[in-house]
């Protein structure tokens, strides 16, 4: 048996150890978010927010980032709703249809890790591809079914994950109760409703932020796409050409475009963090 | 095997018919003290259970009383469950299941081909060993019951919560909160909404599968006084670690061991005189 003092010094070292890890982590977050800001914020006036791009507003004349940040909504939100309509009838199938560890759900399971790694720049290609095979243009569609690709892996692996851990008895309850299975569907989606938000904001934020997989099929333009034929501009590839400019006003506007969508996922996460709550007030 | 019989039964020239009554199984399965007052509501024959080639159930007959508690005892791994189990037809959720025989309920063959699992589900009200609420209120979890087998009118609804979570002594506990959500209440408070939701769909069996293990000595006595008062109502079927519950509640007792059923009877009879050594043993407590 070791000695009690030992015992004692041996947990002080971890904790500190873990201290020190968290607070690295907090401190490189806050890091991130003070360069941006102090950066951003000169750059920063109503004007980027609520005006698209004017002529010469990539030689630091007048103009804004609505084209963008629209752009970026636009995919976002198109990708989620495409996403879930993929991801959701998967997850309840492999949870609700096929027995437990059926080869096939195990099967899709390992499918959706491997595709959960597979970086987002071959997603890009691979979009590229069959963009070219359709004989699609850079448009706001073949933006919007790329990010779709990427982030459903995030939400497959997410929501089943939460799914999983449904108990087996509450299945059993609702069962007994005469309930079928699409009955039960509603009754499991309660309790997961939580850990679907989740899901969401995990893709969200992964959707929202990549510049990859939009460079070669969203395109970019200075305009507001009016249908989904047409290309769309994004925050990402909006920093990103702004950066690799050679004037230094260009160059914080590149910060203020990662400013706005560090906001935007922000505002995001917040709203749907207060909304999770709501739903989980029932979670078993 | 019964053509051979009726072809002996031809050669020594005496009636069919005395055969093909004797065909049905159960008519040789002595009828026990019980059934003269209480006729069998479930019917056991010479049911076998196999769970992935492990043989669980071996050749179960059994007779459960109407309207009156039944108490499956055993030691652990004996079968009980999976009996009850069968009973609802839950088992053959599960992976890898062969079920032979018959569970007859009413008269019914509950795997016959045009059996809706959902009805027979709905007639079996069960309450599992760890209370488990759906997530939602404690008015819906109530409600959710009728809710699925048609009833949308609020008012028959509310009427309805009322009646089944009184009946179940849950309702001074919590009519000022029938918003809030089931997860708020207490585990025993949790059992006794389970029980009132199971009422709610007009069940006439209750299924127990130790319903009172995982909960306090002041709440499981709660249940178990529920229980007796639902007796007159139900056919209440309990699978029971506790030999002082069955003791103090049943009034038909199986005992079951390695997934037979050693010995059946009415509950006086099992615990002043078993027949069966077994019995004998377990209820002096030499194994358990």
């Amino acid at each position: 048996m070791k000695h009690f003092r030992v015992k004692k010094l041996e947990e002080k070292i971890f904790k500190g150890l873990m201290m020190a890890a968290t607070l690295v982590i907090v401190v490189s977050l806050f890091m991130i978010i003070v360069a941006i800001v102090k950066r951003g914020l000169p750059a920063m006036s109503w004007d980027m927010v609520s005006k698209i791009p004017g002529g010469g507003f990539y030689i630091g004349k007048e103009g804004g980032l609505l084209n963008a940040i629209i752009g970026s909504l636009y995919i976002v939100i198109g990708s989620i709703t495409l996403g879930l309509a993929f991801s959701l009838p998967i997850v309840l199938y492999i949870n609700l249809y096929l027995p437990e560890k059926s080869k096939l759900a195990q099967f899709t399971r390992l499918s959706f890790d491997v595709l959960f790694g597979i970086p987002s720049i071959v997603y890009g290609a691979f979009g590229f591809t069959l963009m070219v095979y359709l004989g699609l243009r850079s448009s706001l569609l073949a933006g919007i079914l790329t990010v779709t690709m990427l982030i459903i892996p995030i939400l497959i692996r997410s929501i089943d994950e939460v799914m999983r851990r449904v108990p087996k008895e509450m299945k059993d309850a609702a069962l007994s109760l005469g309930a079928t299975r699409s009955e039960i569907i509603k009754v499991i989606l309660r309790q997961v409703a939580p850990g679907i938000v989740t899901a969401i904001l995990l893709s969200v934020g992964r959707g929202i932020g990549d510049a990859a997989s939009v460079l070669f099929t969203a395109g970019y333009t200075d305009s507001i796409p009016t249908s989904l034929g047409q290309p769309v501009a994004t925050l990402p590839l909006a920093t990103f050409f702004q950066l690799s400019s050679p004037i230094a006003e260009v160059q914080e506007r590149a910060y203020a475009a990662a400013l706005i969508l560090t906001g935007i996922v922000l505002i995001l996460s917040i709203t749907a963090r207060y909304y999770s709550r709501k739903f989980s007030k029932n979670k078993i | 095997m019964i053509q051979n019989l009726l072809r002996v039964e031809k050669f020594f020239d005496s009636p069919i018919e005395q055969f093909q009554v004797k065909k049905e199984p159960w008519n040789l399965v002595d009828i026990d003290q019980i059934f003269k007052t209480h006729k069998p509501h479930i019917s056991v024959r010479n049911l076998n259970v196999f769970l992935s080639k492990n043989h669980i159930l071996k050749d179960v007959s059994l007779d459960i009383p109407d309207k009156a508690i039944t108490c499956i005892i055993g030691p652990s791994g004996c079968g009980k469950t999976t009996l009850l189990k069968t009973f609802n037809r839950l088992l053959q959720n599960s992976i890898d299941v062969k079920i032979e025989g018959d569970v007859l309920v009413d008269g019914e063959n509950i795997h016959g081909k045009d059996v809706e699992v959902e009805n027979i589900r709905k007639k079996m009200g069960l309450l599992s060993q760890r209370p488990c609420p759906l997530p939602m209120s404690i008015f819906d979890n109530v409600a959710y019951g009728p809710r699925i087998h048609g009833i949308r009118r609020k008012k028959t609804l509310k009427i309805m919560v009322e009646k089944y979570l009184v009946e179940a002594g849950l309702w001074e506990e919590v009519k000022d909160r029938l918003k809030s959500p089931a997860s708020s209440l207490s585990i025993g408070q949790q059992q006794r909404l389970c029980l009132a939701r199971g009422l709610a769909v007009k069940p006439e069996i209750i299924l127990g599968d130790e319903a009172t293990s995982a909960l306090d000595p002041i709440s499981s006595k709660k249940i178990e006084e529920l229980f007796v008062k639902l007796k007159h109502q139900y056919s209440i079927v309990l699978v029971t670690h506790t030999l002082r519950q069955a003791k103090r509640i049943a009034d038909y007792v199986v005992f079951m061991y390695l997934g037979e059923v050693i010995e059946a009877g009415p509950a006086s009879e099992i615990f002043s005189n078993p027949k069966e050594k077994l019995t004998r043993e377990y209820l002096e407590g030499y194994f358990s």
